[in-house]
């Protein structure tokens, strides 16, 4: 075990290009600013920083910490590392493959950041609870799943406390700075439970996932896509060319040879061209193209907003950058405003209307599809004459058995009446969700 | 030699010296500078012109006012067969047809012109909408025909004028394309080939693309080939300028391949030609600097950091340091700054208005330190452009961002 060297660790100039930075004042600076190498300190003793994804935003956003003094860092990434990631995920190498990513993607920066103490985790966010979310001070994303985003945002809203006039106390504050990236296409924000905007405000604006609809499939193709659709979503499950219930692995090429094949026949049936193995991976795999500089570019305009939040010494993005690099270089910067109905900031309870002749199964579809709410798998409790009854739930199979046939029942039937509190769980939410019904005659 | 150059912090001497050499050679070169929370990228290039420029919102070609007799006769057919389609057919029908059929209605009731602004618009998606089947069970309500949506919302970007839009004639007109040496690149040989074709046909070859629409197989493909089979011809009659020219110029027939030109008749709606400023011409204020002017006019503009950016180059070569080195030498290094940022305006033609003291003094403050995060970021950008160049792919920048991680905002303006 070797021992500490902070001489070797701080040689001299190491941090001169930050000290200017910090230990300065200048006109762009803000008034409340005081200049003090106790800023640089808290850098590179104190503060503890959380990184969500060791992924192509989340090894630059390690780089990128690491060269900027940030040392007391937390990775946590439920991924292994495969062959198609080492194009831009360069804390990997083709001996890594197999391995976590959040694994090596710690130890290469430990190994390469002198004194940086970088601390991966090779599980689901959703592992962990509020007392180990307390320990940092500042939240940063680099996600490729919605789910994940709304999950870690309610769970950091979920940590806020009032005091007893209703005040945000701003100590139990956990900014939270996410990136996404899509082609020549990324967006970083700046989130500050209980102050901003957060995820769930703009859940409408994610753009829908491209679903070719089932008529066109089975019975007019007119694209080469339809005829892979057709392939992977009707042909397979009544085949099951590898063995009963066996699932489509994208990543097994004589999968992806079967589907391409079964593919090409429909087409020539069809007399449609441009079936290419190629396309056909991109379709089960629903891949869209990564960019490596678009990465670099979010990664790093993430990292300033962390490296400005953390030290005070510049104002933060507020609060939403767009950024697109397809013509020129553009970028738009506006301020997202909070919505007073938002589902995880609100603090609202949320109201559902519906007739008394409603079944089950509609408040689950609209729980499901509203663009507000978008949930994925949710499950309903409620509170009838002092007990609790489990309306639906989906997550445990023996309870989503004895609870089905309650989606045929009309909420009359299940005992609810108008004013009933419902309370929601769902993997978009780390904590549950009330809603208020509002039944109608 | 090199087919680009990326130039980061070199001071301006030695940087203007590497510029004319590359300028010379007619190699790219881009200039990347990162200071503190500021940073810009600079473009100097003769000229790069991109025929795959991947537009965001790719506009159709269907050229329904002005089909091709093949176009025509399969149009008419289908429409005139819509009274008597089965109610599967006529829902199925794609919606070309639907388009066709009603704007030859509307020629004929409005002097043989097609719908002109909103309102026409408006009353021709009506129009479009009297074409609806009705519910067998109920009359009053129409059918639910997903072809008839498609038309009516099609309309403001299928029903125009299929005219060749500005970027396009430019470079058909463009001194290039219609003076050809021996020496011209093939993009200026397949322009020539396009502006003969232009000329005698009065319109662009045809993309031959089909968006994909809700249709039965059968028709859908059917449509498709007609627009492949004319794009197809088109391509192949260009090919034959193509052949012409470089025979009576002497040079080889496989020089412009067939593949180049069909892609350049595909693209040929969203071409684009830029050209550029050489760093020794923007310095002297030959070049010209209208646009960065108006930029420079505007107090709140961030582009009033590339001059001080630049200045703090030229102080570099000047003083052999960077200004704000030390502490205590901020304030007076300030001054400095500030005196040589002036020289370099008035060297270059430039006029910055408003107060420029504290951006001097924000830059001084920096004293020649880089951020990590914000050297990443240009350095993002910088390698993106550098395979937009390289790729002749996508759009680069013409010719100078500006970036401010303050405000997270990048500013584009042009010498």
């Amino acid at each position: 075990m070797e021992v500490d060297e902070p001489a070797r660790e701080n040689w001299n100039g190491r941090w001169s290009h930050l000290r200017k930075i910090l230990e300065r004042k200048g006109p762009l600076t803000p008034t409340a600013f005081q200049p003090s190498p106790d800023i640089l300190q808290f850098l590179l003793d104190n503060c503890k920083i959380l990184v969500i994804g060791a992924g192509g935003l989340g090894c630059e956003l390690l780089k990128n910490l690491a060269l900027m003094g940030f040392r007391q860092i937390t990775v946590i990434d439920m991924d292994t590392i495969d062959l198609s990631n080492l194009n831009r995920q360069f804390l990997f190498r083709q001996k890594d493959v197999g391995r976590s990513k959040a694994e090596v993607a710690a130890e290469f920066i430990n190994k390469r950041i002198p004194g940086c103490q970088v601390t991966p985790h090779n599980c689901k966010i959703q592992d962990f609870d509020e007392s180990f979310y307390r320990g940092f001070h500042l939240v940063v994303c680099g996600l490729d799943s919605i789910v994940a985003r709304r999950w870690i945002n309610g769970m950091l809203h979920s940590m806020l406390e009032y005091d007893e006039d209703g005040d945000l106390d701003k100590t139990t504050l956990i900014p939270l700075i996410d990136g996404g990236t899509e082609g020549f296409k990324g967006n970083a924000r700046v989130i500050l439970p209980g102050l901003t905007a957060c995820i769930d405000c703009t859940l409408d604006l994610f753009p829908p996932q491209v679903n070719f609809p089932l008529c066109t499939i089975a019975h007019t193709p007119r694209l080469p896509e339809h005829c892979i659709e057709y392939a992977r979503v009707l042909l397979w499950p009544k085949e099951n060319p590898f063995g009963d219930d066996t699932p489509i692995d994208g990543d097994d090429p004589s999968h992806i040879t079967w589907i391409y094949e079964k593919s090409t026949e429909r087409a020539s049936q069809y007399g449609i061209q441009g079936v290419t193995y190629r396309l056909t991976q991109g379709v089960v795999k629903n891949i869209i193209p990564a960019v490596a500089s678009t990465n670099a570019v979010i990664a790093a305009a993430c990292t300033t907003e962390v490296f400005k939040l953390a030290t005070s010494c510049c104002n933060p993005l507020n609060n939403y950058m767009v950024f697109n690099d397809a013509d020129g270089i553009y970028t738009y910067v506006y301020e997202q405003e909070r919505n007073p109905n938002c589902v995880a900031c609100s603090n609202r309870s949320q109201p559902l209307v519906f007739n008394k002749d409603a079944k089950l199964k509609d408040v689950i579809d609209h729980l499901v599809n509203s663009p507000s709410f978008q949930m994925k798998g949710p499950g309903i409790t409620t509170s009838i004459e002092g007990k609790n009854k489990t309306l639906y739930m989906q997550t445990v199979p023996s309870i989503e058995e004895k609870t089905r046939p309650n989606l045929k029942l009309s909420l009359e039937e299940l005992g609810l009446h108008d004013g009933c509190q419902l309370v929601v769980a769902d993997s978009t939410s780390p904590s549950p969700i009330l809603f208020q019904l509002k039944m109608k005659d | 030699l090199f087919s680009l150059v990326i130039s980061c912090g070199l001071p301006e001497k030695p940087l203007l010296q590497l510029s004319k050499i590359l300028w010379k050679e007619n190699i790219p070169l881009l200039v990347v500078k990162s200071s503190g929370f500021l940073g810009y990228i600079r473009l100097q290039i003769r000229e790069h012109f991109i025929v795959e420029t991947h537009p965001d919102n790719r506009t159709s070609d269907l050229r329904l006012d002005t089909p091709w007799p093949e176009l025509e006769a399969w149009l008419q057919t289908q429409a005139d067969a819509m009274e008597t389609m089965t109610r599967e057919q006529h829902g199925h029908t794609p919606y070309p047809v639907i388009l066709y059929k009603n704007l030859c209605e509307w020629r004929r009731t409005h002097d043989g012109n097609i719908p002109a602004n909103y309102k026409e618009k408006k009353q021709f998606k009506e129009l479009i909408k009297t074409g609806i089947l009705k519910r067998e069970q109920n009359p009053e309500v129409d059918e639910d025909e997903e072809n008839f949506e498609e038309a009516m919302r099609a309309v403001n970007t299928v029903i125009t004028h299929s005219n060749i839009p500005a970027n396009t004639l430019n470079i058909l007109n463009d001194e290039s394309a219609n003076n050809l040496t021996s020496q011209s690149e093939n993009f200026w040989v397949i322009a020539n080939a396009v502006k003969r074709f232009v000329d005698l046909e009065k319109r662009l070859p045809v993309e031959g693309l089909l968006p994909d629409m809700f249709s039965d197989s059968a028709r859908y493909i059917e449509l498709h080939n007609i627009y492949r089979d004319k794009a197809s011809q088109d391509a192949e009659t260009i090919l034959r300028h193509v052949h012409h020219f470089l025979q009576s110029a002497n040079r080889a027939r496989d020089v412009v391949t067939e593949k180049e030109v069909q892609r350049f008749c595909r693209e040929s709606r969203f071409l684009r030609l830029e050209r550029g400023c050489s760093l020794e011409a923007e310095f002297s204020g030959t070049g010209s600097t209208s646009n960065l002017q108006n930029s420079l006019e505007d107090p709140d503009s961030d582009a009033i950091y590339y001059l001080v950016l630049r200045a703090v180059d030229r102080y570099t070569s000047e003083y052999g340091c960077v200004p704000g080195e030390t502490d205590v030498e901020v304030e007076s290094d300030t001054v400095k700054l500030k005196g040589i940022f002036s020289k370099l305006c008035s060297e270059a033609g430039l006029h910055p208005q408003g107060a420029q003291d504290d951006h001097i003094h924000e830059i001084c403050r920096y004293g020649g330190a880089e951020l990590h995060s914000v050297s990443a970021f240009l350095g993002g950008c910088a390698a993106h452009e550098a395979i937009k160049l390289l790729t002749g792919q996508f759009v680069p920048i013409d010719n100078i961002v500006v970036y401010n991680a303050v405000s997270s905002n990048v500013t584009t303006f042009k010498v």
